[in-house]
């Protein structure tokens, strides 16, 4: 008996204790109709063969493992960064669950958002009485400062009309009629989640400044985008800004809200970016989008109210951050604090003290477009190649971006992009031409396991890891934390190939 | 009624007075029939020590109140589908549900991943706007066909079908039946919608349903046929429940033919009705399917409860006796071989748990079925509910809880944050979605439906890991440094 009170074995070491090996060895010969071994080894070799590669990536119907998630996901967390805002997603109701799952699981957070609960009837004569109802119950329970509505594609394939909806919600008295309630339609058919945080966004920023005048100001309106690095980034941007003495807001702003303190109490909402202040922003003289696939139809709003635009794609790195510096300089006419300066001289030095280390290493990248682009130019500022370049969300735009940036650097000379791709081509592409190492989230713990190339999880959603969303991945100080997280993969897998006793440890080097 | 019962139905009741005056009056109305308090069983009635179906259960959610269920496609693909190992299970529609539920529910299963073993994948069709608006059949045909070109080792297809697919009028049973017959393998569709039904609950039954109408009259494995063969049902192997279960079965002396869905093939699936009995663990997900094996094949079922060592005794008791002597003498014999282990376990952490106060907030057996396994440790329940249980659940609860017990029926976000307060639990079980403002309370928390990524909880080497786990949580000393010294009251 493996067990003891002594020593608790839980699934980690049980089912590997020989009376449990037996048990399922035997379950397998006996019931399963299992293949036999030599044949399951036979087809394991052949999936990651030229062959197989072919075929797997002339799929045409079929999506394997993307790198994406749908709409209203986007939208739920756009409107999160607002001062005491409820998500409203009208539809099905288990598509909220998943959100607040997701979102939880990845900031290890309380996630609210509610549902208008809609079942077979509402298919059949629309979601207005729960709207109207959903509505009332949203605003005397959780007593909102502004309810954010989107649609799941249950409500998007009926056509329900959210403007008309809230007007006669308002009419009902759901909620009174001046209160704050901005929509966006988000089909999960269409786009993926950066698209249903533009389209929030979009919805937020028009409900504010549709009957405004605008005054213009010398402020600056900045966009993050969706980032599961929000926590650590938007207060490293606060800092950073803060040091310039620019004049800014950000509009949606999550850093609070899915960083609460355990201090006893629970609050649903915290922070955010105050209403007062995105009704202000419309007179900001400049709106600034720090990723621009996140942001395209917000910032036509933008522009339409007569602002001027400016786009990054998540930057990272020294240029990325040395371009986004100059920029809010530019713009603030603030110049670059001294002691900015100086971080830039830190982060550049340990990339020298390190270079060694990272020159010629080779890596493959996933994630959302804006992170890919910049995740690649970091990459090739350390003497890395960005081998392997994939966005299932990405398309056409965002690939001749990506060859562009790529045909800048020697580093990018052998880089291929792979836009629309999902992570079981990319498994396909990383065992006929495998790299050092694979940036991306917590999913590419698979393609980890399968081929072997080490993992390095620098975006969203990380579920397996904890906490280094607090961190910032932007600036000169975020930075340094990813130079550091990529460092200590080169190195760990160094002792870990250098490692065995007797064999290969002659190069198990006390200093690196 | 003794004094301090008669002060906890009284204070359960103002309680849930003041929690439902937060309602607008149509809210109201329809959630007062969902919170209650056990009440006392009718004389002559020995089945149950308290009467809990007297909420009102298995009604749609009211819209607005976060609702903590989910939906159809959650229970057929995330729970009844998603976890039979050597079948693709395609998330048909958009791409957002099988991106949330990929390789969320831990159903563990053997195998090579990507070769034999598919529960770790996330097949979708991505539907775009085109599949909307000119249906998606042929994208359907075209993913079964690229499955069979690049997975050889799959044993067929299940079209786990999301919202759209039943609103734009696609003829998924069509497309199965054609593929069917182009490929040679089980092609089982399923309209398991979100929007159908009130919760996840609707979407077990549709599940039930498919597997009847699409599985069980295939060939299963060749095994020896014997009197002793038996099928767990509804264990979906969460942390590997359903080999800690297993491992007692077979020491009793009993095959175990068919494990319906945790670490299953669909061989196994179709071994099935071949089976002298159903071990029925989660009776909501799966009774549809015993009910009709029972009807149709002859077989028998009956629950049982493998959480904690009286429930574990007992049931492999109850379960020996539908078999002869040599099955019941081995039942004997291995609850006294395990015995020391639990007393091992009783002797570690009952002292550091006696008394302690639990809520419960889970869905389709759980509510119920762990409660034993905490009395085992000294604990009590205050507060029990389902996410999704019928009337027939409910009345089950009744065999476990004492009267007095608070029960809440598709609790809201608002209700049981407000129970929770009130209450002051020692310890929460619920969902990930319930985790972090529980434990921003102070409270301990462990999620009942993962096993908050530990388990296995069932058998006897499960108890041990769920005593391990509930001293974790409740003796961890973070919760006492919530208060900064300085703003300690003095």
């Amino acid at each position: 008996m493996p067990q003891s009170a002594d020593k608790v074995l839980d699934h980690s070491k049980l089912f590997h204790e020989p009376e449990y090996k037996e048990m399922l060895e035997n379950k397998r010969a006996k019931y399963e109709n299992a293949t036999p071994a030599p044949q399951v080894t036979e087809i394991l070799d052949w999936t990651k063969s030229w062959d197989y590669r072919e075929k797997n990536l002339a799929r045409e119907a079929l999506v394997i493992n993307p790198a994406k998630a749908c709409q209203p996901l986007g939208a739920v967390f756009a409107a999160a960064g607002y001062e005491g805002t409820m998500s409203f997603v009208h539809g099905s109701q288990g598509c909220v669950a998943y959100y607040r799952s997701h979102l939880s699981r990845h900031f290890k957070e309380p996630a609210s958002a509610v549902s208008s609960s809609m079942t077979e009837d509402a298919a059949v004569f629309g979601g207005l009485v729960n709207m109207v109802d959903g509505l009332a119950n949203t605003y005397a329970l959780y007593q909102p400062k502004m309810i954010a509505v989107s649609t799941t594609c249950m409500a998007e394939v009926i056509g329900d009309d959210l403007n008309s909806f809230i007007i006669q919600a308002k009419e009902k008295e759901s909620v009174p009629a001046d209160f704050d309630v901005p929509f966006a339609h988000t089909p999960a058919f269409v786009g993926s989640h950066v698209d249903g945080y533009d389209n929030m966004q979009k919805g937020i920023i028009s409900h504010f400044w549709k009957d405004a005048e605008r005054k213009e100001t010398d402020s600056i309106n900045i966009i993050p985008g969706f980032d599961g690095f929000a926590v650590g980034n938007i207060r490293e941007l606060n800092r950073i800004l803060g040091e310039m003495g620019v004049t800014y807001t950000i509009l949606s702003d999550v850093s609070d809200v899915y960083d609460t303190p355990s201090d006893g109490d629970f609050r649903m909402y915290d922070g955010g970016t105050k209403l007062d202040d995105v009704k202000a922003a419309v007179n900001a003289k400049v709106t600034v989008s720090m990723q621009e696939y996140c942001t395209k139809r917000t910032l036509e709003v933008c522009e339409k109210a007569g602002q001027a635009t400016e786009v990054f794609h998540y930057p990272m790195g020294v240029q990325g951050t040395d371009e986004f510096l100059m920029k809010m300089s530019e713009l603030s006419g603030k110049a670059i604090p001294d002691s900015l300066t100086k971080e830039r001289g830190r982060l550049v030095d340990a990339m020298a003290d390190s270079q060694s280390y990272l020159h010629g290493k080779t890596y493959a990248i996933y994630g959302d477009p804006d992170f890919v682009y910049s995740m690649a130019r970091f990459v090739m500022e350390t003497g890395g190649e960005p081998t392997h370049c994939l966005a299932t969300n990405g398309g056409k735009e965002w690939k001749a971006k990506m060859e562009a940036l790529l045909a800048s650097s020697p580093f990018g000379a052998k880089a291929q992009v792979w836009a629309g791709k999902d992570l079981w081509h990319l498994r396909s592409i990383l065992a006929t031409e495998p790299t050092d190492m694979l940036i991306g989230n917590s999913y590419g713990k698979y393609l980890e396991r399968d081929l072997g190339i080490p993992l390095i999880r620098l975006t969203f959603p990380i579920f397996d890891r904890h906490h280094h969303h607090r961190f910032p991945t932007w600036g000169y100080q975020g930075g340094l934390n990813v130079l550091v997280k990529i460092l200590d993969t080169v190195l760990d897998k160094l002792d870990a190939e250098t490692g065995t006793l007797g064999e290969t440890d002659i190069s198990f080097d006390l200093t690196r | 009624m003794a004094k301090d019962l008669e002060d906890s139905v009284a204070e359960h009741e103002k309680m849930i007075e003041e929690v439902l005056s937060a309602y607008p009056k149509k809210a109201q109305k329809k959630r007062a029939k969902h919170l209650s308090t056990a009440g006392a069983v009718e004389e002559g009635e020995t089945e149950i020590v308290s009467k809990c179906d007297t909420v009102k259960s298995n009604v749609k959610s009211v819209p607005g109140v976060m609702t903590i269920r989910g939906c159809a496609y959650a229970g057929s693909k995330g729970v009844v589908w998603g976890p039979i190992k050597d079948l693709v299970h395609i998330s048909h529609g958009p791409v957002g549900c099988g991106h949330y539920s990929w390789s969320q529910r831990r159903n563990y299963a053997t195998g090579t991943t990507g070769v034999d073993n598919f529960v770790t994948f996330q097949f979708t069709t991505d539907f775009q706007e085109k599949d909307i608006v000119f249906g998606g059949d042929k994208k359907l045909e075209k993913s079964i066909d690229e499955i069979n070109e690049l997975f050889p080792l799959a044993n067929g297809v299940t079209v786990q079908s999301e919202c759209p697919i039943g609103l734009i009028g696609d003829d998924i049973e069509a497309v199965a039946r054609k593929k069917k017959k182009d490929i040679g393998k089980t092609i089982v569709p399923v309209r398991c919608e979100g929007f159908r039904g009130v919760s996840q609950s609707l979407g077990h039954h549709i599940a039930n349903d498919a597997v009847r109408d699409w599985v069980l009259e295939g060939e299963g494995s060749e095994y020896e046929a014997t009197d002793y063969d038996v099928n767990i049902i509804g264990d979906y192997n969460i942390g590997g429940d359903a080999w800690s279960s297993r491992i007692l079965l077979e020491e009793i002396g009993l095959n175990v033919v068919g494990s319906w869905s945790g670490d299953a093939t669909l061989a196994e699936m179709e071994n099935a009705p071949k089976a002298k009995l159903n071990l029925i663990h989660c009776y909501r997900s799966m009774n549809y399917i015993c009910r009709h094996m029972e009807e149709k094949h002859g077989v028998p079922w009956m629950e049982y409860n493998f959480f904690g060592p009286s429930q574990i005794a007992a049931s492999l008791r109850a379960i020996a006796a539908k078999f002869d002597k040599s099955v019941q003498d081995k039942a004997e014999a291995v609850i006294a071989k395990y015995q020391p282990l639990v007393d091992e376990v009783l002797a570690k952490y009952k002292p550091r748990l006696e008394g302690k106060k639990v809520m419960l907030y889970v869905g389709g057996l759980r509510p119920r079925h762990v409660v034993t396994a905490y009395h085992d440790l000294g604990m009590e329940i205050a507060g029990t509910g389902y996410e999704f249980a019928h009337g027939d659940d409910y009345k089950r609860t009744g065999e476990y809880i004492k009267e007095g017990t608070l029960i809440y029926d598709d609790v809201t976000g608002y209700e049981l944050e407000k129970f929770i307060e009130q209450m002051r639990p020692d310890l929460v079980g619920s969902g990930i979605k319930e985790k972090y403002p529980v434990q921003k309370m102070g409270i301990p928390f462990r999620q009942m439906h993962s096993w908050d990524y530990s388990g296995p909880y069932h058998g006897y080497d499960g108890f041990a890991i769920f005593a391990r786990d509930m001293d974790l949580a409740i003796n961890n000393p973070v919760w006492a440094m919530f208060d900064a010294p300085w703003k300690k009251s003095a």
